[in-house]
């Protein structure tokens, strides 16, 4: 009987099952951060109860740290910090903090330090662990009381998810961008039409795209409402990981790879869906609603709700548009933005910036613009220095800041004020997600680049013919 | 956990499509370190309009939310359960639910019904007024007097009628755990 990806991961897994009742499944990683953490620790102490698996556990900061260096003058981000910090102590979990050299964005270190791994099941509390599906890994996300659950078992009770192959028809033509291809894909399926599914990417073009190419597509599954996504562990996937710290060496490389050539779906495997996307017909896109579905190709306008039948959607959008400050009908490239974002964990890896920097070489931020570059990980700026990225970004006029979520979600000082425009390529454009009464406009990180140099959003194939 | 069967309480409605967690819980409450306390935050920046749904006089008492479809969309978080808990919520009824915001629901007892839309429509009617939802019979009463039935996991309900810990009941299987752990080499050195 051929078998998907999913398929093989999750039979591997299975510690239990029994009618009527969830599987029982193993962890083989479990990714900590400070915001979702301090309760579990918490319930597993009144309980009195040890964590199970230290050493397939390992914690982060990431959420509420700030980007500029000095002290964390927010009480309460220094208190859920130091829990952290005590949390792992106490119960022998490898902790990276701020400072260590290791630290970053937990989906952004994971796979760095290889820890990620093909076939292996990933639970972080957090919703964008579906990046790490990129690897060929079944990565969820997880609440709180589930943290708990893991931090005790080792296991996650869990309903059978539905399967579907989401088949990316084309090559990517030049110019567009894997986030580009995950906003296309959304604004075509909705933000509820991944519910219950595990999405398996397949198709030339996400053979083509580099690990952080998918990371960055797996990493939006959750934005389609999906459960996780996935891609067929490949040549490069193996090339990334090969002699990244925690990943396989010598014999076990070997065997390891034997097992990983494995995991890819079976000629004639079957999923309870299939979805087709045409990446052909695909243009750099921006959101202009508050959601991520909202969104159009940049040389579109922004949408008219009587254009919408149904009065739920009609309602919606017309809420979004009041939040946003946008009139029906206004060209996308018209929309004048006073921010810009380039990180988080949908886009701050090496290539991400590489892209944006290839942009901005040369050119200025528009006067009034302020624009952000933060690295996802300490290691990524590092190498990013080495290549003389934050010299080019610096030289822009961008600021270069220090590893973590930053602008993604307004927990640390990077926030908008009210009212500000942002071009983000964060991966939630909701209210008041990067600030209250921000209005965040996500993109890729190359539009994201243009957008800063031009003041407003533009099409980055055509960027050399806009006077900057 | 504590056990739920039945209530019987006022309905607040709150008809919005794709309500995201971060409308739920915004941001800056995510930062403190205990479990109680998040009723005051909830739809914390849209309670700030004195004409947001859920200000009204009779919702103040509500323990039943009448939500729109995809309710609870977006982050992990389950500070907006929590929230939503604390302000005295016991049920959530919508056409549908974020996969982890209705998971993180049926982890501390707040119970996340599904019905058809048009069923959840013609609830809405009823915001304000009281409504009964027994979990023992899977049913809802409106004040017209009529049952509607709405469907859920066996397993799931036997877990809230029992208020039963998952840990504790993973626990029960401890040995399948370690068994596993054996067959795939990964028994802790």
């Amino acid at each position: 009987m051929p078998r998907s990806l999913f398929e093989k991961i999750w039979e591997a897994h299975v510690i239990r099952e029994a009618e009527g009742e969830p599987t029982l499944l193993y962890v083989d990683l479990h990714l900590v951060h400070e915001v979702t953490s301090a309760q579990a620790f918490d319930g597993l102490r009144l309980a009195g109860r040890a964590v199970r698996r230290p050493d397939l556990t390992v914690a982060t900061m990431d959420h509420n740290v700030p980007t500029l260096p000095g002290p964390i003058e927010d009480p309460l981000a220094r208190a859920q910090l130091d829990a952290l910090s005590r949390n792992c102590e106490e119960f022998g979990v490898p902790l990276y903090a701020t400072g260590s050299g290791r630290e970053g964005i937990v989906h952004v270190i994971g796979p760095e330090l290889g820890l990620t791994q093909p076939g292996k099941t990933v639970v972080c509390g957090d919703s964008h662990t579906s990046t790490h599906g990129a690897f060929g890994a079944f990565a969820l996300g997880v609440g709180t009381s589930e943290v708990e659950h893991v931090l005790a078992t080792q296991t996650l009770p869990l309903k059978r998810p539905k399967t579907a192959l989401v088949r990316f028809e084309g090559t990517l033509p030049s110019g567009l961008t894997p986030k580009d291809v995950a906003l296309g894909m959304i604004g075509q399926l909705g933000v509820a039409g991944g519910v219950g599914h595990v999405l398996e990417y397949a198709g030339e073009a996400i053979e083509s795209f580099s690990m952080e190419g998918r990371m960055t597509l797996c990493n939006m599954s959750i934005e389609a409402g999906a459960r996780a996504g996935m891609v067929a562990p490949d040549e490069t996937t193996f090339a990334y990981l090969e002699g990244r710290e925690f990943a396989p060496s010598g014999a076990a490389w070997e065997r390891a790879l034997e097992e990983w050539h494995s995991l890819a779906s079976d000629e004639g495997a079957r999923y309870d869906r299939e979805i087709v996307v045409d990446v052909e017909a695909l243009e750099p896109q921006v959101t202009w609603g508050t959601n991520p579905g909202m969104v159009a190709p940049v040389g579109a306008l922004v949408p008219d709700p009587a254009d919408y039948p149904d009065p739920d959607e009609r309602a919606a959008v017309e809420r979004a548009l009041a939040y946003m400050a946008l009139e029906p009908g206004t060209p996308i490239e018209e929309i004048r933005i006073d921010r810009v974002f380039i990180g988080s964990c949908t886009n701050s890896r090496i290539e991400d910036l590489r892209a944006a920097a290839a942009v901005a070489a040369g050119k200025q931020v528009a006067p009034g613009v302020t624009a952000l570059v933060v690295p996802g990980s300490a290691a990524i700026k590092r190498l990013a220095e080495e290549e003389g990225l934050h010299r080019v970004f610096l030289e822009a006029g961008f600021e270069w800041r220090q590893a973590g979520c930053s602008m993604c979600l307004g927990m640390n000082p990077d926030v908008l004020q009210p009212g500000e425009r942002c071009a983000s390529t964060s991966n939630r454009n909701f209210e008041g997600r990067q600030g209250r009464l921000g209005r965040t406009h996500l993109v890729s990180p190359a539009m994201a680049a243009a957008a800063a140099i031009a003041g407003h959003f533009v099409d980055v194939r055509e960027l050399e013919a806009v006077s900057a | 956990m504590k056990p739920f069967s039945r209530v019987t309480g006022v309905a607040a409605v709150l008809e919005r499509a794709d309500v995201d967690t971060d409308q739920i819980m915004p941001k800056q409450f995510l930062k403190r370190i205990e479990r109680t306390g998040f009723g005051e935050f909830l739809f914390f920046d849209w309670a700030k309009d004195p004409d947001f749904e859920l200000n009204r006089p009779e919702c103040r008492s509500a323990r039943v939310l009448l939500a729109g479809r995809n309710f609870g969309c977006g982050s992990s978080r389950e500070h907006a359960p929590w929230g939503l808990q604390d302000a005295g919520y016991d049920v959530v009824v919508a056409p549908s639910f974020g996969d982890i915001f209705r998971q993180n629901c049926i982890k501390i007892g707040l119970v996340p019904i599904v019905l058809p839309a048009a069923q959840v429509k013609r609830l809405y009617q009823f915001g304000g007024r009281e409504l009964t939802i027994d979990l023992e019979t899977q049913t809802i009463e409106d004040p017209s007097g009529e049952v509607t039935p709405f469907p859920f996991d066996a397993f799931e309900r036997h877990r809230l009628l029992n208020g039963l810990d998952d840990i504790g009941l993973t626990l029960e299987h401890e040995a399948a755990i370690d068994e596993y752990e054996q067959r795939r080499g990964l028994a802790r050195v």
